[in-house]
């Protein structure tokens, strides 16, 4: 019937990923005067990635030295009973811990936002931080949540029948946010 | 393994690997102030001894709570098992209250076995008589990972007891699974039948094995299971399999010093011996906790069980 059943399109490129990473890292420069008691926390296992870029970033502009960790979310995912169980991901917490900063919750992609709600529950039993932010390299919409991002790296209008997956260079060797169509025949 | 996890020998190298990675990313639970997962909340987790067992019920119990899930104890002694209730009627009772997971410790070796296929939960073997006690062999294994850093490749003597011991005859079939080489080391009159169909080695002679090990685990001896002669005196195996300070000497500088407790001081380890900083004694029953954790969840924590395929 059709000649491909899955069409994937890159919509960011290396250069693109480059170019909105090195933005978020200049808001959040400027929304939290400076970086000043911020931590980044990413989501495993590309947001973890994510938020050690934008970090290396910070560094650079500033010569601001952030605290960077990981929270892994799975443990407190509302869909868990839907799969069987999946393996966990890293948790780092910065040394100081997150109690009385402003965390930066760094994830590659946002969607249901169900991910950053269970974040949230995971970050309330690490400590108490003064204020949580949200960053993300692509905000694809159809939230199920009242839950926005502060700073977004694309803006990207997709169906829900379509898939992004961010790859990185770290992980997957290379850069790219590919929309993938599913032909729902 | 279907849903249960009964025997060592019924994991996978990928199921096992995946068990202690979990256990891994767990254990930092166990160092923060909310010591707490909503993971299993709404679950119910019944702990089912026929045995007496304070540590291992209070491990799995701490393990359970720690995920949420609700916990209910259910020990033989002054319930309805001491006025003759089957094993069968117990199960039906237990299911029948919507159990998602039942932890039992029974005298009767194959028992946890049996109960499984009168149940739709998971069934979690505790130790069943001198057949099996998984756990102990998974919280063995992860704390000689944690301490040495890999399984696969390291010598390890397991010494004593191994007729009457469920933990040996786990600990056996898990490192092999993992790629360690086990010598099983006793008296004669402590082997089982058949245990040239292990997949280990076995001697008599604990000095000889000693220096090639990187860990050595003592087993209890259990006097209450010692109702035939099979060792002329207790100073006698003191002498020859016990570990005491002159031994301990011997052993290479990095190895460590295993024993699944309660020990019997003086007879199987000297007390110099089990309070030694190479000594994981202490460690094990941390880790206990955190490798039930990583069970439970692995077994209840999804729509269907993650270690084990399909039936």
């Amino acid at each position: 019937m059709s000649d491909a059943r899955n069409q994937a399109r890159a919509v960011l490129e290396g250069p693109d990923i480059h170019r909105a990473l090195t933005r978020i890292a200049h808001e959040i420069l400027e929304r939290t005067r400076g970086a000043e008691n911020i931590v980044l926390i990413g989501i495993p296992t590309r947001g973890a990635t994510l938020a050690h870029r934008i970090a290396g970033r910070i560094a650079q502009f500033e010569e601001i030295k952030v605290p960077v960790g990981a929270i892994d979310v799975t443990m407190y995912r509302d869909d868990l009973r839907l799969r069987p169980a999946r393996p966990l991901g890293r948790t780092e917490l910065p040394q100081d811990g997150v109690d009385g900063r402003t965390v930066v919750l760094v994830d590659d992609v946002l969607y249901s936002g169900r991910t950053v709600r269970a974040a949230l529950d995971a970050l309330n039993d690490v400590g108490r931080p003064r204020a949580v932010q949200l960053a993300t390299l692509v905000d694809r919409g159809h939230r199920e949540l009242p839950i926005r991002a502060d700073y977004v790296g694309k803006n990207l209008p997709t169906s829900k029948s379509e898939k992004v997956k961010v790859f990185l260079e770290e992980t997957d060797g290379r850069d790219a946010v590919v929309l993938i169509k599913e032909d729902d025949r | 393994m279907k849903h249960h996890l009964i025997s060592t020998g019924d994991l996978t190298r990928d199921d096992a690997l995946l068990i202690l990675d979990t256990a891994e990313e767990l254990a930092q639970v166990s160092q923060r102030s909310i010591k707490k997962l909503p993971t299993l909340r709404g679950r119910t987790v019944v702990n089912l001894f026929f045995e007496d067992s304070t540590r291992t019920r209070i491990s799995f119990e701490a393990a359970a709570k720690r995920l949420s899930a609700d916990v209910i104890n259910f020990s033989a002694k002054g319930s309805s098992v001491s006025k003759g209730e089957s094993l069968k009627d117990t199960a039906l009772t237990l299911e029948a209250m919507g159990a998602d997971a039942v932890v039992i410790r029974h005298s009767a070796s194959g028992a946890p076995h049996r109960l499984a296929t009168w149940v739709r939960g998971s069934v979690i073997n505790a130790g069943d008589g001198t057949h099996e006690h998984p756990t102990q062999a998974l919280l063995d294994a992860f704390s000689i990972r944690r301490r040495l850093g890999r399984l696969e490749g390291l010598k390890i003597a397991i010494v004593g007891d191994v007729l009457h011991s469920r933990v040996a005859r786990s600990n056996v079939l898990l490192l092999h699974t993992l790629g360690a080489e086990v010598t099983l080391v006793a008296p004669p009159t402590l082997l089982p039948v058949a245990v040239e169909t292990w997949p280990c080695q076995v001697s008599y002679d604990l000095d000889a094995v000693l220096p090639k090990s990187d860990v050595v685990m003592m087993l209890r001896v259990q006097l209450e299971r010692m109702n035939a002669a099979y060792f002329p005196s207790a100073r006698e195996y003191s002498r020859r399999y016990g570990l005491d300070r002159d031994r301990f000497a011997r052993l290479h500088d990095d190895a460590v010093v295993m024993h699944p407790g309660p020990m019997n001081r003086g007879m199987e380890i000297s007390a110099e011996v089990a309070d030694s900083p190479r000594s994981t004694i202490v460690e094990q029953v941390t880790n206990g906790v955190t490798v039930r954790m990583a069970v439970l969840y692995l077994l209840l924590g999804g729509s269907e069980p993650a270690i084990g395929g399909a039936e």
